[in-house]
């Protein structure tokens, strides 16, 4: 065996060198000497994201367990980025007293599962894939209760390692169905023998739920919502938006590749989750007040929506997704800062508690506004754009009837969305919550997001760059 | 750099500059002279089109391009978008529209309050969208600074409205919304539907659309552009959108943004399916007839000042419509001429309406009287509206009430000939309710003691309500160059239906 094939795998070898350097500094220090850490994680997560920025080419390895395609790569660096930037949001939570002593568990779990989201969306066989699935899933069951003492967030973990076991046992059923039917579970062998008997519909049907959990897409979502509002805060937007973009990648490349014989079942099977997916999650944030609940059945619905990039098996589909995430992580991350930095600074989470907030805190809700409004898709933000393509994808694939009826979904979001605007705009308060600074780092995350959210947009060349490496079937 | 482009150009350094300012004077500074200057643009674009059209007409060119000034820069290459620009007759019309409505809604609402300076933010916001979708000719880019002009709407009418102004701005906001939701798969359906290798409407429409694939997407983008013009029974958020909005709202809504529906009903959806257009085109008929009468007769019962011309307004842009589908060369030069004129005298009537609601406090016309005696320059001002809107000749309103009718009655089928006739009861019944407001509200003895003590308009309502006031009777007397300019720009248009109903 080449050992130095380890090498090739570029993005998972730095991701373990940052795991260990972080453990060992959180072992091994104490006192004033964490003053730094933050920023040390900070800056060496940022070296990996620029270290591994380059697309690089497609990479076979071990005999087909691992393999990689340039756009795998693109995916990892927008994962790490959204990372970068929950870390950022984070740190008011993690220098609060009760959660100081946890900070470096936090970092190294989060990474950890980084590193399972990575080995999923790389891997070349069905074991590896699953290995890849577990280590993402078990370590943020952690994250998600870390807030141990709180009652819900407890709660939230109990619930989101329950689904996530009963999802991996479902999986691997669908998947020893593979196995019986064909033979192999090598990705690059199994298509020539799928021929859409019965047996591989019901291992498609398997596999697809079990990835459903982790999409939340309906009828696989109910954990979402309660996991949503006990974890803490960064914990939500890391889930919300990293973990579905790494599970919305792998359901796009293991349907193209791997089920692509069976094209005609799991269209049909999208083509009705996707009409449910929007439809009831958009109608379940019509009555939320709490706002990790409504951002909870947004993202559901917002699956539903990267769903159709999946849906038509192109590679105008392909590309429409990954820029979707890209996207989905600027918007969606920079309403959970807003979100995170209110909790903490004023312990508000309900809808009511944003009443005539511009009048106290202009620019929070003005960015707050500027990433609902993408989120809702309304130009010139990037949401737009990104909903624009994600819909045009699935058009050209001939799925005239669900992208209908995606567009007039958008408009109930943009009902929900514009509740939230109406709050810090319009409705007078007696008990605003009170100005206060950001500190740095929450501002730098924020800057981040809005310039995203501006520029993905209006600049095309991050689109035509992702487009260059897309693939279809 | 090509001279539309400035139209995006400036209103986007108008946002800079509001957002850098940091005092009232400063927020004005920059609202005057980027609104000058836009309006200054408009009229050198205007004179210069004119001037190459008349250099072309006087070289005896026969094959001149369809629009002017066009530049195309390749934006999304996997989808072929492009920022593509261009302008016609009626697009330079339009632009002209706008530019003096926005010049004129920053006088309107020179001293509003609270947070002046982010309402401008706003305000400029939709007129970028405004200008951005006149100069675009390419399909994607067209649609996005439409919708970049509809946002705005609900933070303005919902911070600064009045009345039900929560919502009236939701109710607006979604039911546009909803209606460019339509849009947006017809535009989807047409670039598809063509297989174009380009988003650019002048080159979809040398191709052919499959008659099935029309028959889908007509109706549509019609109806989401239509929407946006008032077509019955998706009108109802104009009433309540614009008796809420602030005063430079309402006159850039109804004056502009109203526009737009008419605009890509005939640019886009009938343009570009011209034999779907033939086909169904008979359903949208009936329903601007009933835009048409409805608008009229609901304006009559109506006590509001806002509501009656908001009424107005959708008896108005229904004959905008109205005419486009009579499909003939006259009618459709009558369409675009309503627009312009409608769109600068219900500007005036906003403006007029707003500045008298801000002295008397109510907009109840049984609560007023006399106001001619108290404030002359503004009664005056509304009588002159008044007498535009319902048609009097040497004002802008008979010019284009008046063509749209003879071009419509052109239409030699029996069904249209009854639909016309129809349509021509408005004009009795546009009299009877601006004659009854002028007669109650102006005239008579004034019986509120509060409203004695009024004073009549300042400097800067005095600027805006002249200047619209000169537009109106300027197009009314001299509508000759406008109505050709107009009307050399419809004719590839109405050439494309013409062809489409003789296969």
């Amino acid at each position: 065996m080449n050992y130095l094939q380890f090498f090739d795998m570029s993005a998972e070898v730095s991701l373990i060198a940052l795991i260990l350097i972080v453990f060992l500094y959180d072992l091994f220090t104490e006192g004033k000497e964490r003053r730094g850490f933050h920023a040390l994680t900070c800056v060496l997560l940022g070296l990996h994201i620029v270290l591994n920025v380059c697309p690089g080419e497609e990479t076979v390895l071990f005999g087909g367990m691992y393999q990689s395609y340039a756009m795998t790569n693109i995916m990892k660096t927008i994962l790490a980025i959204g990372t970068l930037l929950v870390f950022l949001q984070a740190k008011n939570w993690l220098r609060r007293d009760d959660t100081r002593h946890k900070e470096g568990e936090f970092y190294v779990l989060t990474l950890c599962t980084l590193l399972g989201m990575n080995f999923m969306m790389s891997a070349g066989h069905f074991l590896m894939f699953f290995i890849g699935l577990e280590l993402a899933s078990i370590p943020m069951a952690c994250l998600v209760a870390m807030d141990k003492f709180k009652h819900e967030s407890a709660e939230a973990g109990a619930k989101y390692i329950m689904n996530a076991m009963f999802s991996s046992g479902l999986m691997l059923y669908g998947i020893s169905f593979v196995y019986g039917t064909v033979g192999t579970l090598y990705f690059a062998d199994v298509p020539a023998a799928f021929h859409g008997t019965p047996m591989q519909i019901l291992a498609l049907v398997f596999f697809f739920a079990g990835l459903g959990f982790k999409l939340s897409l309906v009828p696989f979502h109910l954990w979402t919502a309660d996991t949503y509002q006990g974890a803490p805060t960064a914990v939500t937007s890391y889930l919300s938006v990293v973990s579905k973009g790494a599970a919305a990648f792998t359901l796009l490349v293991i349907l193209t590749k791997v089920f692509g014989p069976m094209v005609e079942q799991w269209q049909a099977l999208l083509y009705a989750v996707i009409i449910i997916t929007i439809t009831l999650g958009n109608l379940m944030a019509l009555k939320q007040q709490n706002l990790k609940r409504f951002m909870a059945f947004s993202s559901i619905s917002q699956a539903g929506y990267i769903m159709l990039g999946v849906i038509g098996g192109n590679d105008l589909g392909m590309t429409s997704l990954v820029f979707y995430v890209l996207v989905y992580v600027a918007a969606n991350l920079a309403a959970f800062t807003v979100i995170n930095v209110i909790e903490q600074k004023s312990g508000k989470v309900d809808m009511d508690g944003y009443n005539g907030l511009y009048q106290t805190n202009p620019k929070l809700s003005f960015l707050m506004t500027l990433a609902l409004f993408s989120l809702a898709g309304i130009p010139p933000f990037a949401g737009f754009f990104s909903k624009f393509f994600i819909f045009a994808a699935a058009f050209k694939a001939g799925f005239y009837l669900v992208v209908f009826i995606a567009l007039l979904n958008t408009i109930i979001s943009l009902y929900y969305y514009l509740r939230i605007v109406k709050a810090m705009y319009i409705t007078p308060s007696d008990a605003p919550i009170a100005a206060f600074r950001s500190d740095c780092s929450t501002k730098l995350s924020l800057a981040l997001c809005t310039a995203g959210i501006i520029a993905l947009g209006l600049v095309s060349a991050i689109y035509d760059g992702i487009h260059l490496y897309a693939f279809g079937m | 750099m090509n001279i539309l482009s400035l139209f995006v150009l400036i209103p986007l350094l108008m946002l800079l500059g509001l957002w850098l300012s940091r005092n009232l004077n400063q927020v004005r500074g920059v609202m005057v002279a980027g609104s000058s200057l836009l309006l200054l643009t408009a009229i050198y674009l205007t004179v210069d089109y004119l001037g190459i059209r008349h250099a072309e007409a006087a070289a005896g060119v026969t094959d001149a391009p369809e629009m002017l000034f066009t530049a195309s820069y390749m934006w999304y290459a996997p989808l072929h978008i492009c920022y593509s620009i261009g302008v016609d007759g009626i697009s330079v019309a339009m632009l002209l529209l706008s530019a003096i409505i926005v010049f004129t809604g920053t006088f309107a609402s020179w001293k509003l309050k609270p947070l002046t300076k982010e309402y401008f933010l706003w305000f400029t916001l939709l007129s970028l969208g405004v200008f951005g979708f006149f100069i675009s000719t390419d399909l994607f880019t067209m649609f996005m600074f439409y919708e970049v002009a509809l946002i705005p709407m609900y933070l303005l009418i919902g911070v600064w409205g009045s009345g039900r102004k929560e919502y009236a701005a939701m109710k607006l906001t979604l039911m546009l919304m909803g209606a460019s939701a339509f849009l947006l798969i017809g535009i989807l359906g047409i670039y598809y539907g063509s297989g174009a290798q380009t988003m650019n409407v002048l080159e979809i429409a040398k191709l052919h659309i499959p008659m099935d694939m029309q028959r889908i997407f007509f109706p549509l983008t019609f109806l989401g552009f239509g929407v946006l013009g008032a077509l019955f029974p998706f009108h109802t958020w104009s009433p309540d959108g614009h008796a809420s909005a602030p005063t430079a709202v309402s006159m850039l809504h109804a004056g502009v943004l109203m526009k737009l529906g008419g605009y890509g009903c005939f640019r886009v959806a009938m343009y570009l399916m011209p034999e779907a257009a033939q086909e169904l085109g008979w359903i949208f008929l009936i329903l601007t007839t009933i835009s048409v009468v409805y608008g009229a007769f609901s304006a009559v019962v109506q006590t509001d000042l806002k509501y009656i011309n908001a009424y107005s307004s959708v008896s108005h842009c229904g004959l905008v419509l109205f005419a486009l589908l009579m499909m003939t060369y006259t009618s459709s030069t009558g369409a675009i001429l309503q627009m312009l004129s409608h769109g600068l005298m219900t500007a005036l009537f906003f403006a007029l309406i707003g500045m008298i609601y801000g002295r008397t406090h109510t907009r109840d016309i049984r609560q007023m009287s006399g106001l001619m005696k108290i404030m002359p320059f503004l009664s005056v001002g509304y009588v002159i509206a008044g007498l535009a809107n319902l048609g009097l000749p040497g004002l802008s309103g008979f010019v284009a009430e008046m063509t749209i009718f003879v071009g419509s009655f052109q239409n030699a089928d029996t069904f249209h000939r009854v639909c016309t006739i129809i349509a021509c009861t408005s004009i009795v019944i546009t009299a009877v309710y601006i004659l009854r407001v002028v007669g109650k509200i102006l005239y008579g003895k004034c019986t509120d003691p509060h409203h004695m003590h009024l004073t009549d308009a300042t400097w800067d309502e005095r600027l805006a309500v002249i200047c619209l006031i000169v537009a109106v009777a300027g197009m009314g007397l001299a509508p000759f160059w406008i109505s050709d300019m107009i009307n050399d720009s419809v004719t590839p248009i109405i050439n494309n239906l013409i062809s489409a109903s003789n296969l």
